[in-house]
């Protein structure tokens, strides 16, 4: 077992664990973003820095991915780590201070009008769509395309993927709706903004149309690989 | 060639290539490096050879390309042996002449030799040249001397017996003991311990391990690593083997940038020799160690230099840094543990091997030993590549090494470290070179970029334009440096566009040091290091751009205007006829006027009065 210290509190915990986890098992808050419990860290929206006393001194590290290490000291509330999530948050607001979980970030941590603004963007590159296409349906129809201010999500060359099962997982873990699933006819949908347009099937008991034909095959396909 | 298999075969083999050597050997060497490449060598270099040919002094006279010696100021560069008569600014033009005077006779061409600008005296030999008695060549020290395609050139100088000693005298402890003793810190920038790192990654549980070479340099105005790798790959392929045979690797890689085809090509011809020796590959020189080097050709990700982000982008992922820890000596290529040194520290190792700890620390500081190369660029005279101990101070190399300010002009700030480093202003002229110092500064060591600014330079045009780099280069994947490098980019640009407010340079150092703090990689956590400091060192310039208007350097186009001289304009209508905007206007005889509100600020008038007759104000 490890043991550390987060904001004066004693914390016992497994080896293996991030602070973040540790930290939200005993009950202390850390806002976050980009993480996901089933997805791996990725340590990309920095909202869940905190302060660790490592050997170089007080650092602002990830806590989503940095380690329980024994005799370690965590301050998740100090002046530092604050005025980091406020920055964070503003500069996130430049172009998503319309997504309502930004808004709510921002009033949480008082943070008011920013002082640089960008073109209207509900995409926030958390990456978790991403993510969960690659980690956990293994597919990874969409990806990351270009670099810095330019970079976006996207299926290969800005067209409606093939590789893509139609599962609706992106649109699930998207925090701010920026995917988004809509009905065009009765028994199509079509996701947004890739404009990947796919059929769907009735179910046989209520007549809402509710799976893709393409996400029942792959996990027919999936089934059967499995059997012994 | 038959591999060598012993330590005996290479002693052998060395003293077979020398015999065969004459050192009263008329030779010729020619730099065939990039930048004297631009300049123009490769139709000196094929000139050279037909005129000996021609002369019929082909078989006596050896024509040796090197790599880079480092004056790239003076390139084309070519030195003519056993005297060491150093020619600088060759052209095609000179080549007959100095077939006939100097290959065959002996005789000195005065327009082609060395002139001190300050001292007016005359210098013939390079070991004499004022530039390279002031260095300490340890790394360099053979970069300018032999042919860079021949591992005979190489070995003939002792090359690849470092490895031998390790391979057959020490233990992988022994030389890792050898790395910590001589205090060797990381070329790349941060300065880590090598022997360290070493150190970590073989105490690291596992089979599989991988070395691998970071030649990823991308920073404007630095070129220390393509130099080494084009001048002299063998020393790193060295250092990459020693390194294997410490850790326990039995791959290695080297990431090196697309942009850099000679020093791929270079490399890649030092890595089929040192395998045709057996320096290479399986049981190498015969001690039933194997490892092998493989190429990568990064696409020009500048953030692909840091290391986490490099070995994502040879795995075939998206060139994105990822959280430490886990570090790369516990989880690094593939999950496996590995080391990633900078070029400059891989070809330090042979030479600290080979002549021991000791030696190597008995230069520099007390925590930076050794030495460091730096790419001289900017208002300098002596552009070039330098290598100079630890320790020395900013002025010796600007202005002893550097040949101080070009043009005159007077000195106005260092930037060190490239576009991640900061602005080290006249102040500080005697502080001294070395990780700590720097840091002090709040500049860095970085890989070695120095790019020197003078009095004409305005240091908020200059912090917009390294910023504006590594805003470019950044990844994109944390926010505060893709969304914060912007937001400091734009305010940067707004202020040297004349539309600066009282509140920006507050922002600018709150925003600065929240991205240096909370960014994911190296690369925010110093892109805002050149904006940092020159408000740091240069705040009055800030103010001048924000509160009067004004650009004192009269660089920002937003906040000069041309003017013409009524009483020394002659109405030449050079400048009207000239002007890519039509701007300026004036009968023939009659002094001009040029219209501000039409007028693009590109300066060409300026350039092409002869009359001195245009201002900035």
């Amino acid at each position: 077992m490890v043991r550390l210290i987060i904001d004066g509190q004693e914390i016992i915990t497994e080896p293996n664990r991030t602070i973040l986890e540790a930290a939200r098992e005993h009950g202390i808050h850390i806002p976050t973003l980009c993480y996901h419990e089933a997805l791996e860290p990725f340590a990309a929206c920095r909202l869940c820095v905190v302060e660790a006393e490592t050997g170089r001194g007080r650092q602002l590290v990830a806590s989503c991915a940095y380690p329980c290490i024994d005799g370690l000291f965590v301050h998740t509330q100090s002046d530092a780590v604050l005025q980091s999530r406020r920055i964070t948050v503003e500069l996130l607001m430049a172009s998503s201070a319309h997504v309502p979980l930004i808004r709510q970030l921002a009033d949480e941590l008082g943070v008011g009008v920013p002082r640089f603004t960008m073109e209207k963007d509900d995409c926030i590159l958390c990456g978790l769509c991403v993510r969960a296409c690659q980690e956990i349906v293994g597919v990874g129809a969409i990806s990351v395309i270009n670099r810095g201010i330019e970079k976006k999500i996207s299926p290969p060359f800005r067209i409606a993927s093939n590789t893509c099962i139609e599962c609706g997982t992106c649109v699930l873990v998207c925090p701010t709706g920026a995917i988004t699933l809509a009905d065009i006819t009765g028994g199509a949908q079509t996701v947004h903004p890739w404009e990947s347009e796919f059929e769907v099937v009735d179910c046989r008991v209520c007549g809402h149309h509710y799976l893709a034909p393409k996400f029942t095959d792959h996990t027919a396909l999936l089934a059967e690989e499995h059997v012994p | 060639m038959s591999e060598l298999r012993n330590p005996q075969a290479l002693v052998d083999y060395c003293q077979k290539i020398r015999a065969t050597t004459d050192p009263q050997q008329r030779r010729v060497r020619a730099c065939d490096g990039t930048g004297c490449r631009a300049l123009g060598s490769r139709k000196v270099l094929a000139r050279l050879q037909e005129t000996l040919q021609e002369a019929g002094l082909a078989d006596k006279v050896e024509v040796v390309p090197t790599g880079c010696p480092g004056f790239c100021e003076l390139g084309p560069l070519i030195t003519i042996d056993p005297e060491g008569i150093s020619y600088n600014r060759v052209s095609v033009d000179d080549v007959p002449a100095i077939v006939a005077k100097t290959i065959a006779r002996g005789e000195i061409i005065d327009g082609l030799v060395f002139v001190d600008p300050v001292t007016g005296q005359t210098i013939i030999h390079d070991h004499e040249l004022p530039f390279y008695t002031r260095q300490m060549r340890r790394v360099l020290a053979l970069n300018g001397q032999i042919d860079p395609t021949r591992i005979e050139d190489y070995i003939a100088h002792d090359g690849y017996a470092a490895l031998s000693k390790a391979l057959y005298a020490m233990t992988p402890e022994q030389v890792i003991e050898e790395v910590k003793r001589a205090g060797l810190r990381g070329r790349g920038g941060a300065g880590f311990s090598t022997g360290m790192k070493w150190h970590l990654c073989r105490q690291s549980p596992g089979e599989v391990k991988y070395v691998i070479c970071n030649a990823d340099e991308g920073d404007p105005g630095a070129f220390m690593d393509r130099s080494i790798l084009e001048g002299n790959p063998h020393s790193v392929v060295e250092g990459m083997i020693i390194g294997a045979y410490a850790m326990g690797a039995t791959q290695g890689y080297v990431y090196i940038r697309n942009e850099y085809p000679l020093a791929v090509q270079n490399l890649k011809i030092a890595l089929g020799q040192a395998r045709e020796h057996g320096l290479l590959g399986k049981n190498i020189l015969g001690s039933g160690f194997d490892f092998d080097i493989e190429i990568r050709v990064g696409s020009g990700a500048f953030v692909c230099g840091e290391e986490t982000a490099l070995m994502a982008s040879i795995e075939g992922k998206i060139g994105e840094p990822r959280p430490r820890p886990p570090y790369p000596a516990q989880s690094g290529l593939w999950g496996k543990p590995t080391n990633i040194n900078n070029v400059k520290t891989w070809a330090n190792i042979p030479l600290l091997i080979k002549n021991g700890s000791a030696w190597f620390a008995s230069v520099g500081t007390e925590k930076s030993k050794g030495t460091m190369i730096f790419s001289l660029v900017g208002k300098i005279r002596n552009t070039g590549l330098v290598e100079v101990p630890m320790g020395i101070s900013l002025s010796e190399l600007i202005y002893d090494v550097g040949g101080g300010i070009s043009g005159g002009k007077e000195f106005k700030a260092a930037q060190i470290g490239g576009p991640s480093g900061g602005c080290i202003p006249k102040e500080h002229l005697d502080a001294p070179i070395d990780y700590e110092s720097l840091t002090a500064l709040g500049a860095i060591m970085g890989s070695g970029g120095l790019v020197v600014a003078d009095e004409d330079t305005c240091m908020v045009d200059l912090a917009r334009y390294f910023l504006k780099f590594t805003q470019e280069e950044s990844c994109g994947k944390c926010v505060p440096c893709r969304i914060g490098t912007r937001a400091m980019l734009e305010t940067l640009e707004r202020i040297c566009a004349g539309q600066g407010r009282a509140e920006d340079i507050e922002y600018l150092n709150e925003i600065g040091q929240e991205v240096k703090r909370s960014s994911l990689c190296a690369l925010g956590g110093t892109a805002p290091n050149p904006v940092l400091t020159t408000i740091r060192y240069f705040g009055d310039e800030y103010e001048a751009h924000i509160y009067d208007k004004k650009c004192p350097a009269k660089v920002c186009k937003g906040l000069i205007i041309y003017e013409v001289v009524a009483t020394l304009c002659t109405g030449c209508m050079i400048c009207a006829r000239n002007c890519p905007v039509g701007a300026i206007a004036g009968e023939k005889g009659q002094p001009h006027v040029i219209n501000p509100a039409v007028c693009s600020r590109c300066g060409v008038c300026q350039s092409l009065c002869k009359c001195d007759a245009i201002v900035v104000h």
